[in-house]
């Protein structure tokens, strides 16, 4: 069965009640360097979706082969040559893309959602178990991503995806921009909203 | 198997790397070509957007239509060579390299820059007119300014403030970036980006070193 009960789990749980962002706090790293603007951070969202899933089937189809000790460098030689070759991908077909990536492409390696979802799934499932994690924990990266990226262009440049949707007007009787909204410290205190707005909704979450 | 033992482990990590390796290296020697491509269809689209020529379909034709000569100058300014000034950096320490180009009729100079904002490297081309004093059209990039702050610079919204403005007061380079309100030669000086006083400052300098070394072309 391609989606049984259990891999419909693997697959929904990371995208709320198992969200490698707000719930494991992973990746929170990135999440502060690529949401200053909703583009790159969907383009980011989508990278690591695509370079986890790959890398979880590659690791998933090794694992009876890794020996035990060296286990989390193989993790990391498989990661970093994937994040290369999609980094070099993009540099020769999408070159606009990756110049406005720049150096977050290369970051994904030190993503700990990919370490993290390796080492805890990917060494002890299936090939196919290992995709759909991989898929759903990226896309549960990729929403928390967006909805940040949202609030930062929005309240910080009055832009969404470089448009303008605060009119001229509104500045005139006197907003302004904020400022702080797009430095990193306001991307950490959206990502506690967004924390503090799951738990409240959701009782499982909540520590006794 | 045991894949616990030494020699299992050894062999495995040195087979892993040698076809890692040779992975990377046939992705990056296929590719190499595309970029490098890339690379030089996006300088010659900088260098036209300091003409003030945005989306250009095919940069090279449009490069070649409008950049007659790509100098290369000493650096006491005289020409070395009238080819071959596309192949040298901005921050060649014994060449400097200096496009002449012609815009309806009109000869532009187009001048490289290259500096250090905040967190990277900033570049642009400055566009001049004939007179070699006034300024035509700027563009300018960054490796990684903040976004909404220094990698303002970038924006149209900056550069529309350069046209029109001088280079040279007294034969010194006075063209530059002043904080925002402190502006007190406006004929020299343009508002810089609040928030972004690091990266504005980079600006400033960069214009002014690299400009500097231009002086006895700017000056003649």
């Amino acid at each position: 069965m391609l989606f049984s009960k259990k891999n419909k789990e693997v697959f929904v749980n990371p995208l709320s009640a198992n969200n490698p962002v707000t719930v494991q706090v992973l990746g929170i790293c990135s999440a502060l360097a690529v949401t200053a603007q909703l583009k790159p951070a969907i383009v980011m969202g989508l990278s690591v979706t695509a370079i986890l899933a790959v890398a979880n089937v590659v690791m998933s189809l090794l694992r009876k082969t890794v020996p035990n000790r060296i286990r989390i460098i193989v993790q990391l030689v498989v990661v970093a040559a994937l994040v290369t070759i999609v980094s070099n991908v993009l540099k020769a077909y999408v070159y606009d893309v990756s110049v406005q990536l720049s150096v977050y492409v290369g970051l994904i390696i030190t993503n700990c959602i990919l370490m993290g979802r390796l080492e805890a799934f990917a060494l002890q499932n299936k090939p196919w178990d290992s995709f759909l994690d991989g898929v759903g924990n990226g896309l549960g990266y990729a929403i928390v991503l967006v909805i940040i990226a949202f609030f930062r262009e929005l309240l910080g440049s009055g832009c969404l995806f470089g448009f303008q949707v605060i009119p001229e007007c509104v500045y005139e009787c006197g907003y302004v921009n904020n400022g702080l909204m797009l430095l990193a410290p306001m991307a950490l205190i959206l990502v506690a909203c967004i924390i503090w707005f799951q738990r409240a909704r959701n009782k499982d979450l909540q520590e006794k | 198997m045991n894949t616990n033992s030494n020699s299992y482990t050894v062999i495995y990590a040195s087979v892993m790397v040698v076809i890692v390796a040779f992975l990377l290296a046939f992705v990056a020697s296929s590719l190499k070509e595309q970029q490098d491509k890339n690379v030089e269809l996006d300088k010659m689209k900088q260098i036209l957007s300091a003409l003030n020529i945005h989306d250009v379909e095919d940069p090279e034709a449009t490069f070649n239509a409008y950049v007659e000569e790509d100098q290369i100058l000493n650096l006491n300014c005289t020409v070395k060579s009238h080819k071959g000034g596309f192949k040298v950096s901005a921050k060649s320490a014994d060449e400097l390299p200096l496009y002449v180009c012609n815009v309806n009729g009109e000869t532009k100079y187009v001048i490289p820059v290259s500096g250090a904002g905040l967190w990277g490297p900033i570049w642009g081309y400055v566009g001049l007119n004939a007179d070699k004093n006034t300024v035509y059209g700027v563009y300018f990039s960054h490796e990684g300014e903040t976004p909404g702050l220094g990698a303002e610079i970038a924006t149209e919204k900056f550069q529309s403030r350069f046209p029109g403005k001088h280079v040279l007061e007294n034969g010194d380079v006075s063209l530059g970036v002043e904080k925002n309100g402190k502006v007190s030669k406006p004929e020299y000086q343009v508002d810089g980006i609040s928030g972004g006083t690091i990266t504005s400052k980079g600006v400033d300098a960069m214009l002014k070193g690299c400009l500097s070394r231009y002086k006895g072309f700017l000056n003649n």
